[in-house]
């Protein structure tokens, strides 16, 4: 019932269009851009960009750092929330403005960051140099610069959802005998395993689409060190528009199907959702 | 003497027990472990060479006249479009809550396409539609306003980045709002806008601050989004965190770490005032 304190037809529906206008302005209307300019010149130039030996170098080199990424931010944020959210401990609150501090690191300065600890001039890179060992412009570089931008996101999924959860199950399961891993494998994990896999597809989006960060450590080597994005940026600056916004197109479709995956889980589990207070 | 309260007081008595279940060494080691290596040393790495520079030598890289410009349009830029985006996130929030309407579960999956989108996509793809010849920059270039490659660009970008953060923040706390409150508003007479205005909008208030506080902070590091479509001229339309990637291509480690220190003071500083807003809300609504 809400009558009393309901708006207007009129009004309402001003609002709405209000509301609708300014999500199409703002977030459609770049979305559409993309596509359109990918196929701008037919879908010939598009597969021909997309298959281009540079394009497809990249496209190699993203999957390969989202592979290394991912697992080791989803070990970190699954053993992070097992602690914050199962244990009572001195410093808890500290320890999540900690691992929520990479949220507000300019994806910038997380890059210079690793530049001042591994590069010629800095902390280990002169005796890594002398040892043989690349980081900088090479691949370790690039998965440190993702691993830093995209440390929270699983963490963060994961700690209101197993908070909220409470620890009764798996209290049973160790009276009962369990060990804490059969514990976690059996009692916890099939009721973390939706948040779970959206943190896992936003770390996954957000490792693939990094970009300030990875442009600082990665040196920019057409072919060998540039990621996706990256490869856009050169493409784009050599004024080669269908080029950039194919291999754009491509992530683009991969931020799709974040979004669609986790409206998906949103909507198959909007009970559990809203009984977790979110 | 009156009977203790009989449940309270051994726990009160006790330290906190830690937890029945296992794990708390190996999952402390392992946060503790990859917290430092992935975080802490690069940061300590900032505020040594920081520190390192001296006063003199800091304050000479971190606020010379270039620099200064460079927060100036970051920070404005950022003001400014988070603003834009309180104001229409705090509407889209409002409409997604409380309206129904057709395409409504696609209109409240795409707000989260900033989140995924990646940004040096999301910087091309607004270049493109704001320049002169562009759907959006044609129509502006008619009135003879250029938005790309200007100072005006960069807040059009950022409109863009933070608009999720607000109505995120505001979505749940609007769903929660019971309708009593509104209701008993009603009843003493209070129009709509007054309503809102005096009785949801203080309630909303934590929240939005909190939306706009993610929303700045998240612009002023902002970098991919921004390059394509910000002129990238000193003094007039270049980026603090541009700044610090030119810097450091011309080997001014100093010069690039000064400028990044300024900017981790200042987002850490919102980051507290957010967790300060944030603790306040929960002890408030602990105690209703």
């Amino acid at each position: 019932m809400r009558r009393a304190t309901g708006e207007p037809k009129a009004v309402r529906a001003l609002l709405i269009a209000l509301a609708l206008g300014w999500l199409g302005l703002v977030i459609l209307l770049p979305l559409l851009m993309v596509f359109r300019q990918a196929f701008a010149h037919g879908l010939h130039a598009f597969a021909a960009a997309v298959a281009d030996p540079d394009a497809l170098s990249a496209i190699r080199l993203t999957l390969l750092i989202a592979a290394l990424v991912v697992p080791f931010n989803l070990v970190f944020g699954v053993a992070a929330a097992w602690l914050v959210a199962k244990h009572d401990f001195r410093g808890r609150s500290l320890l999540v403005s900690f691992i929520d501090l990479p949220f507000s690191i300019s994806p910038v300065v997380a890059g210079l960051m690793y530049v001042l600890l591994f590069g010629s001039q800095g902390w280990f890179g002169p005796w890594l140099m002398a040892h043989g060992v690349r980081i900088l412009f090479a691949v370790p570089g690039m998965f440190l610069a993702t691993a830093l931008v995209t440390f929270p996101y699983v963490a963060r999924e994961l700690i209101p959802l197993m908070t909220a959860q409470g620890r009764a199950e798996e209290e049973a399961a160790v009276t009962l005998g369990a060990s804490g891993f059969q514990t976690f494998w059996h009692v916890t994990l099939p009721n973390i395993r939706w948040g779970l896999l959206y943190g896992v597809l936003l770390t996954n989006a957000r490792a693939m689409g990094e970009f300030g960060a990875v442009s600082v450590v990665s040196g920019h080597i057409r072919g060998v060190t540039n990621t996706m994005p990256l490869e856009v940026e050169a493409l784009y600056n050599e004024y080669d528009f269908t080029g950039a916004f194919a291999v754009a197109s491509l992530l683009a479709c991969l931020g799709l199907l974040t979004l669609a995956a986790k409206a998906f889980l949103e909507w198959r589990h909007r009970d559990a959702i809203a009984a977790a207070g979110h | 003497m009156t009977a203790p309260p009989v449940l309270l007081e051994p726990v009160a008595l006790r330290r906190r027990p830690r937890s029945a279940l296992p794990g708390y060494g190996l999952t402390l080691g392992m946060t503790l472990l990859w917290l430092g290596l992935i975080v802490l040393l690069p940061l300590c790495a900032v505020a040594a060479r920081s520190l390192g520079l001296g006063p003199a030598h800091f304050a000479e890289a971190a606020f010379s006249p270039r620099a200064l410009a460079a927060y100036r349009l970051s920070f404005g830029a950022a003001l400014i479009a988070s603003a834009i985006n309180a104001l229409f996130g705090l509407l889209i929030a409002w409409v997604l809550v409380r309206y129904r309407f057709p395409g409504k579960r696609l209109a409240g999956a795409i707000v989260d396409l900033p989140f995924a989108l990646p940004t040096a996509v999301a910087g091309i793809a607004l270049t493109a539609l704001y320049a002169s010849h562009g759907w959006i920059g044609r129509v502006f270039a008619h009135i003879g306003v250029a938005i790309a490659y200007q100072p005006v660009g960069v807040v059009v970008a950022l409109t863009f980045i933070g608009l999720p953060f607000v109505v995120r923040t505001v979505e749940p706390v609007l769903a929660d709002l019971g309708a009593e409150i509104e209701e008993a508003a009603a009843t003493l007479g209070a129009g709509r806008l007054a309503t809102f205005r005096r009785v949801l909008l203080p309630e909303i208030a934590p929240a939005l601050t909190t939306g706009f506080a993610l929303a700045f902070a998240r612009g002023v590091g902002e970098y991919g989004s921004v390059i394509f479509i910000a002129g990238n001229m000193p003094y007039r339309s270049e980026i603090a965190p541009l700044l610090i990637v030119t810097q450091l291509e011309q080997y001014d480690y100093a010069g690039a770490t000064a400028i990044a220190a300024v900017l981790l003071v200042v987002s850490f500083g919102m980051l507290a005032v957010i967790n300060l807003i944030q603790g306040r809300e929960r002890r408030r609504l602990g105690q209703a």
